[in-house]
């Protein structure tokens, strides 16, 4: 049976075995409590087998544990085996899904899970504020030739208690970041998590480097690189969840992080991904679900609008970017030809004044420049963020439609079981009647089930999206304050250019 | 689209200040000017207390084919050929910016009611600045001529001032143009021809390799000057879609489900304004720099030209004289037709000594002008980018006090 997560305890990525090893251990001493509410921060997720899943809708949202033990297992293991890049070595799975874990694995952070009271998890959850700081610097080519690649320096820097250490780097390579996406969507999206999607792919830029062409747009291409996945790495660990999650605190931590190969474009692995995202949008358009819950019909209209001005938004933020940049190097042009003019002229003092002229543009053409690059970093780079964030955040959307249909061909397919069992009560065929009843009854559970799961994700997506929208605003702001500042600054050196250049005008005779 | 546009009661500061004296005794101006399908009518207003006027005061309408058939006029007057002859304005060229609003007028379907009347504010306010620039150039031409203490006494000038009828001055015709061509390819390769002529006068010699260089200096100057310009109506034309953008973004449909969010829909308008404010000060600086910069640097490279011209109507009378004194001298010698040769030498002499006294001292005046120009112009230049930028300094602080003390 499979119940929703939250948050997979160490080695639980193993998810096939997991599943079985549930049925076979009988029903643990789990607290009667069931089901915590879905999300933000902690996820410590539980389940119960069988029926005993009264109390699964939390009447307090923000009552993050009620219950201590963890059980997952996670939908369709098949296809999440297929995106998954498997268990990650360095967690040894972990056998017994009862509720006595034990800290094991070394992780100091895994006491949480052992907590029986939600009382002292919500303590610790309080006491525990966001603090920690993620860089990502010192980009350098390792290996030659086509094989070569780019290592990044990720460095963080923390005083939360998930850590063991308040500051620490590893080394990691780009696939390393696909591989982590990998991982967190391939556990969590289908549950409702917004998972941040990972910087781009971009195989011309990439071939550059490999080549080493060392010349401006390579050095661009790769601090256009190294600053999306300091972003992309900010944003995951701001979810309260995925901080959690071992396979972030794996890659931010440990020295070893065994090769995601299946992240290449062209594997096997990576075939597979495009032929299931292809399936997954022809199935979209055939589901038609029946929203009974106006909230979603409304968001989803949202996030498409939304979807739709940022786009616009970000294609108007790169021509700036452009136009600027063009302006720059036709501002340094017209600095020279002034120059030019002010030795043919023949009147001394606006012969100076004309070079003087030239100097101050030339000087401007480098604010120009500067004004370009902090367009470019600052905004563009956000609003393209943001768009595949919110595609992102579509696909949760689709997910839960997903989740409906399967709950709903569920209940067809018990539907026509009982049909087929009352036609057999008419037969006297008593095994066959006994096999009917009890498919029923796993039908039912399976129906149970999949209404649960309907509702666990449609809560989960409810709080996900009003994080998503805090931040957003958030970091808008965030982002629009340092770009206006960045834009006080030029003006203030505008200002000082033409303050000093007036007397010299004034000064011709 | 059609547009009448009746404007221009209160003119604004020349464009480009050739710093003229104006005097009491002919005061010339354009008081209105109406641009309609293909022509602009321009209304030359005059006040003069010469006596050749019939009246004091008075106005007439020309077209640009007028002022232009004046310039020639002056431009093929032998007796002229001493001055440097005021440039003649541009023709009026409404054509790109009535393309454009012909295009926004087939698009106003595509886009928002909001959109569209904001475009079309943004073309006429650009239609609006060339037509004030076709005007100022027409205006600076006509009182260059009234400050020439030779050419405002031209018989034709007073004609085109006070003859209240057309002119009847057409525009040339093909083959008058064609004519134009051959004089002008004629014209630049005996140019060369002359230029090459060592001068003995020192002044003349330095006039000529000076005036040579800075011609091409202020052409290339210019056209640089341009590109520039371009690039900074275009980053303007950016911000104000990202204005747009934002402006749809922040309004409340996209925040109204969360309560929290309503600070936000304040703030969203907040960076509307700003982004609106600064678009429309980028805007202006590149007008401006348009206005002080461009246009000065336009304005002087046909004045630089008109002196070339001058050096080379000298240039030629010089050779003229010269071939002149070999022709008497080669007449005395054969003792024939001399006292037809001794006229024309003196005749070439005569004409030689007037342009070069006239031409002394028209360039003198004329870097007397262009140091006066180009001071004033830079001048208000750097005075305009100071105002701008703190201006946008200061909108940009108020914008970040505001959202700042939200957080």
């Amino acid at each position: 049976m499979a119940d929703s997560t939250k948050d997979p305890p160490p080695g639980c990525a193993d998810l096939q075995e997991l599943e079985d090893a549930e049925e076979l251990f009988p029903e643990p001493a789990a607290p009667p409590e069931s089901e915590p509410a879905s999300l933000p921060a902690e996820d410590i997720s539980t389940n119960s087998n069988g029926p005993k899943q009264d109390l699964l809708f939390d009447e307090d949202p923000e009552d993050l544990f009620a219950e201590a033990t963890e059980e997952v297992s996670l939908d369709s293991p098949e296809r999440d085996l297929l995106l998954s890049d498997g268990p990650s070595p360095a967690i040894t799975p972990i056998t017994p899904p009862t509720s006595v874990i034990t800290p094991c694995i070394g992780h100091a952070h895994d006491d949480m899970f052992t907590h029986s009271s939600f009382d002292e998890i919500e303590e610790e959850e309080g006491g525990d504020l966001f603090d920690m700081n993620i860089s990502v610097s010192d980009p350098e080519k390792v290996g030659d030739g086509m094989n070569a690649y780019m290592a990044y320096k990720v460095t963080t820097k923390t005083s939360m208690s998930v850590f063991k250490r308040t500051e620490f780097s590893v080394k990691r390579r780009f696939s390393d970041f696909l591989g982590l996406h990998s991982k967190l969507a391939s556990k969590y999206l289908h549950v409702g998590y917004i998972v941040p999607p990972a910087p781009e792919k971009s195989i011309v830029g990439m071939t550059k480097v490999k080549v080493g062409k060392e010349d401006q747009s390579s050095n661009e291409f790769v601090e256009k690189r190294r600053s999306a996945l300091e972003r992309y790495l900010m944003r995951t660990v701001k979810h309260p969840v995925l901080l959690k999650d071992p396979d972030v605190l794996q890659f931010l931590e440990s020295s070893d992080l065994p090769r995601a190969v299946s992240t290449q474009a062209l594997s096997s692995a990576g075939l597979l991904r495009m032929v299931n995202k292809a399936a997954d949008a022809v199935n979209k358009m055939t589901i038609k679900m029946n929203e009974s819950d106006a909230w979603f019909e409304e968001k989803q209209q949202h996030f498409e609008n939304l979807d739709v001005q940022l786009r616009k938004l970000h294609a108007s933020v790169e021509s700036l970017v452009c136009h600027r940049k063009e302006l720059s190097v036709n501002t340094a042009q017209f600095a020279k030809s002034a120059a030019m003019l002010g030795n043919s002229e023949d009147h001394t003092a606006l012969s100076r004044a004309l070079s003087q002229l030239a100097e101050v543009e030339e000087k401007i053409d480098q604010l120009h420049q500067d004004q370009a690059n902090a367009d470019f970093y600052l905004f563009s780079e956000l609003l393209g963020d943001y768009v595949r964030l919110i595609t992102a955040v579509k696909g949760v959307f689709d997910h839960r439609m997903k989740t409906w249909q399967k709950w709903q061909d569920s209940q067809m397919l018990l539907q026509k079981k009982r049909e087929a069992e009352a036609k057999l009560q008419f037969t006297n065929k008593p095994d066959k009647l006994q096999q009917a009843k009890d498919e029923i009854k796993e039908l039912e559970g399976k129906v149970q089930q999949g209404e649960r799961d309907f509702e666990q994700i449609s809560k989960t997506i409810r709080k996900e999206v009003s994080r998503f929208e805090k931040d957003r605003v958030k970091d808008f702001k965030t982002i629009i304050i340092k770009y206006l500042e960045s834009l006080v600054q030029t003006q203030q050196q505008l200002i000082k250019y033409w303050e000093a250049f007036l007397p010299e005008a004034k000064a011709i005779s | 689209m059609h547009y009448g546009m009746c404007c221009l009661c209160v003119l604004q500061p020349r464009a480009v200040n050739v710093d003229l004296q104006t005097d009491a005794t002919l005061q010339v101006d354009i008081s209105d000017a109406l641009s309609e399908r293909d022509k602009v009518k321009f209304t030359v207003h005059t006040k003069s207390t010469l006596p050749n006027f019939k009246q004091n005061e008075f106005s007439v309408v020309r077209q640009h084919e007028e002022f232009i058939w004046l310039h020639d006029s002056f431009v093929e007057n032998e007796d002229y050929a001493g001055y440097i002859i005021p440039p003649a304005p541009p023709r009026p060229d409404f054509d790109a910016s009535r393309e454009k609003l012909q295009k926004l007028g087939e698009g106003e379907g595509s886009m928002t009611k909001e959109e569209f009347t904001k475009m079309k504010q943004e073309l006429e306010a650009e239609y609006l600045a060339i037509f004030k620039k076709t005007v100022a150039m027409h205006e600076v031409f006509l009182c260059r001529v009234a400050a020439h203490p030779v050419l405002r006494k031209d018989l034709n000038f007073h004609v085109f001032l006070e003859y209240n009828q057309d002119l009847s001055v057409r525009g040339k015709n093909k083959k008058e143009k064609l004519e134009d061509f051959f004089k002008n390819v004629v014209k630049s390769a005996d140019g060369v021809l002359v230029a090459g002529v060592k001068d003995v006068d020192d002044f003349f010699e330095h006039e000529k390799t000076f005036l040579l260089e800075y011609h091409n200096r202020v052409k290339d100057a210019s056209a640089k000057s341009d590109k520039m310009i371009r690039s900074h109506k275009s980053a303007a034309d950016d911000i104000n879609r990202i204005a747009s953008s934002l402006y749809t973004l922040g309004t409340p449909a996209m925040f109204k489900f969360e309560f929290e969010f309503t600070s936000s829909v304040v703030e969203s308008g907040l960076l509307r304004f700003c982004f609106i404010a600064l678009q429309k000060i980028e805007a202006r600086v590149a007008a401006d720099e348009d206005l002080k910069l461009a246009d000065l640097l336009k304005y002087y490279l046909r004045e630089s030209q008109a002196a070339k011209d001058l050096l080379y109507r000298r240039s030629r009378a010089l050779v003229d004289y010269e071939n002149a004194n070999k022709a008497l001298d080669k007449a005395r010698a054969k003792n024939r037709d001399v006292l037809q040769a001794e006229t024309s030498q003196q005749l070439c002499c005569h004409k030689f000594e007037k342009i070069s006294e006239s031409a002394k001292q028209e360039l003198i005046d004329f870097k007397t002008r262009r140091v006066a120009a180009f001071r004033k112009n830079l001048v208000e230049l750097a005075e305009l980018e100071l105002k701008h930028a703190k201006g946008n300094l200061q909108l940009l602080q108020s914008c970040l006090g505001v959202l700042k003390g939200n957080t």
